[in-house]
């Protein structure tokens, strides 16, 4: 049974705009989704319906075996849920925190307090456990956060944008987190806009642009779907380029340098291609200045399933967020 | 479940009242500054004709303080209900497996044990400046249970409309209202001498009953009609304000 199973899912706000417009998505227990998407497109109102926070206006969507509309307290039971900005009470310590959300969750009173210390241990909190969340960086409200989803061991864990305005050390921190969540089988679904963060974490990636999902695969296969890898180079200045393109030729498909002496080929064998590439041009008694194999990337997937760039995504790291970082001795993950 | 969850949300809802001294203070500051300022001022209205047979004016004006202060605790649980949803903390509490009437159950169940404390706080301030408590120990036990249940009603609205309105500004816009209740109300003055209209007006605000419940074993014996209306009206606030704040929510989770 699929953890996560939708079918034409909609929501419609008043006023007519239509956030979700009909997604349909399947999410295998134990498996990491990754759902891509610019701001706006409709990632969180899809969150926010899969963790009976919102209504569906149509459709129909079954998180670990359950209905989101008839049965949302089974639901609730199941899952575990960490929002965009961590909404967290500033007033309270991240022990007393944890403890709330134990309680909620069901946890028996003599378990809570082992319960709550053992997770808020494996984010790295435990030196800061008795002080008040108001005080923690971004990052450390986030480990809060995430540790707080998962006090009562859910199957499926939501995390929406769980990095956005993280610094990158940050960020690997979380990464490496939801890395040994999927190795313990949790399924996760994750929300994000970063190209990176999709690519390092989800084995499969749903990509949503205006509410509806315009492609799904491993990041691997949707990047084969748009094009073979390219090496992109640079000869010397004074390379006869008429000649050049003739050797390139032997090499599949190339297109005119567009600068100068710049040349881009398609090459199926990716890595392997570049011995006999450089060696062809070498015996021919060009200057290779520059070389580089390219990959496609999710974004050259966003670009041709929706003819616009992955609008606010980042393949690096996103900027990080000094006025969230408290000077804290902060603690590694454990 | 739901009481367990709601006793958790509770104490929280204590916890970080007690950590936010700029809406704990206003609740004793404010009405213990009106009950000064009145006393000290008005103390010759006991001369008045018809004015009760009372020990002295702060006697009479420490049932105002309390229901200032009760109305004003509705107002701050109001406030931080709203930033719990402005903040997003509300929807952590939605999508926990918990009965959701507890999530509103347990910031009003935090505003009765508030309440306590704000009665016994004005009880030992009257009782320090000189003030008697004529009905004894069975008197403070009414005034203590007439407090709480009053508490308990503005807690319950104040939360209410935090789930109407959703925005902690709005919840504070009504801050003036509270004096405007009292005024229209026989908190400050006994009805039997207030003018026409306000003594009409008096008549039907549920204010005027409680003040007048609690006021009774302070000033006199216990006269149970009195002490019984105030009560009724006390506990009539403490239900319409519970069934109000579960309706609100219901049409805030129908609404998502």
């Amino acid at each position: 049974m699929p953890a996560i199973e939708v079918q034409g899912l909609e929501r419609e706000f008043k006023g007519g705009l239509r956030a979700v417009d009909g997604i349909d998505l399947e999410v295998a227990a134990g498996e990491v989704y990754g759902f891509l998407g610019p701001n706006g497109a409709g990632k969180t109102t899809t969150v926010r319906m899969l963790v009976t926070l919102l209504r569906p206006t149509g459709g129909r969507a079954l998180v670990a075996g359950h209905d989101v509309a008839t049965e949302p307290h089974l639901v609730r039971k199941r899952i575990g849920v960490a929002l965009q900005e961590a909404a967290l009470d500033m007033l309270m310590t991240g022990r007393e925190l944890m403890e709330l959300q134990a309680t909620l969750h069901g946890i028996p009173p003599r378990e809570v307090r082992d319960r709550a210390a053992d997770l808020i241990g494996r984010v790295g909190l435990s030196r800061a456990a008795e002080r008040r969340v108001g005080t923690y960086s971004g990052g450390m409200r986030r480990r809060l956060d995430l540790a707080m989803a998962l006090i009562h061991a859910p199957e499926v864990l939501f995390l929406d944008e769980p990095t956005t305005g993280l610094d990158p050390t940050s960020r690997i921190t979380l990464w490496e987190e939801v890395r040994r969540l999927r190795d313990e089988g949790t399924t996760v679904f994750l929300t994000t806009q970063y190209l990176e963060e999709a690519d390092q974490l989800a084995d499969r990636v749903g990509i949503i642009s205006a509410g509806r999902i315009v492609a799904e695969g491993t990041p691997a296969a949707l990047k084969a779907e748009v094009g073979r890898p390219h090496l992109d180079l640079t000869l010397s200045e004074d390379a006869d380029l008429d000649r050049a393109r003739e050797v390139l030729a032997g090499f599949g498909d190339h297109r005119p340098a567009s600068e100068g002496c710049h040349f881009s080929i398609a090459v199926a064998g990716g890595a392997t291609e570049i011995a006999p590439v450089v060696r062809a041009l070498d015996e021919a008694g060009f200057m290779v200045a520059s070389l580089e194999l390219v990959q496609p990337t999710l974004d050259d997937v966003f670009v041709e399933k929706t003819g616009h760039h992955l609008e606010g995504a980042d393949t690096a790291a996103p900027p990080a967020a000094p006025a969230q970082e408290a000077p804290v001795a902060d603690e590694a993950l454990a | 479940m739901a009481l367990r969850a709601a006793l958790a949300l509770a104490r929280r809802s204590l916890r970080t009242t007690l950590r936010r001294p700029q809406f704990l203070a206003p609740l004793l500051i404010f009405p213990s500054l009106f009950l000064a300022i009145n006393t000290g001022g008005l103390h010759r209205s006991t001369d008045l004709p018809g004015f009760p047979h009372v020990h002295g004016f702060l006697d009479f004006q420490l049932s105002a303080a309390m229901c200032q202060s009760l109305m004003l605790g509705g107002v701050g649980a109001g406030i931080a209900t709203a930033l719990e949803i402005e903040g997003g903390f509300f929807d952590r509490l939605v999508a926990s497996p918990i009965p959701r009437v507890s999530i509103p159950l347990g910031r009003i169940m935090a505003g009765s044990v508030i309440a306590a404390v704000q009665v016994v706080y004005f009880l030992a301030l009257g009782l320090i400046f000189g003030a008697h408590i004529a009905a004894g120990v069975p008197g403070v036990l009414l005034v203590l249970v007439i407090g709480i249940a009053t508490g308990t009603g503005f807690a319950a609205l104040g939360v209410m409309l935090a789930l109407r309105a959703r925005s902690a500004s709005t919840v504070q816009g009504i801050f003036p209202l509270v004096f405007v209740v009292l005024f229209i109300s026989s908190a400050f003055f006994p009805r039997k001498l207030l003018s026409h209209p306000a003594d009409w007006v008096a008549a039907y605000n549920p204010l005027s009953y409680v003040a007048d419940g609690i006021r009774d074993p302070i000033i006199s014996s216990i006269t149970a009609s009195t002490v019984l209306e105030g009560l009724a009206a006390a506990t009539g606030i403490a239900a319409a304000g519970i069934a109000l704040s579960v309706v609100a929510l219901r049409g805030r989770l129908r609404e998502a």
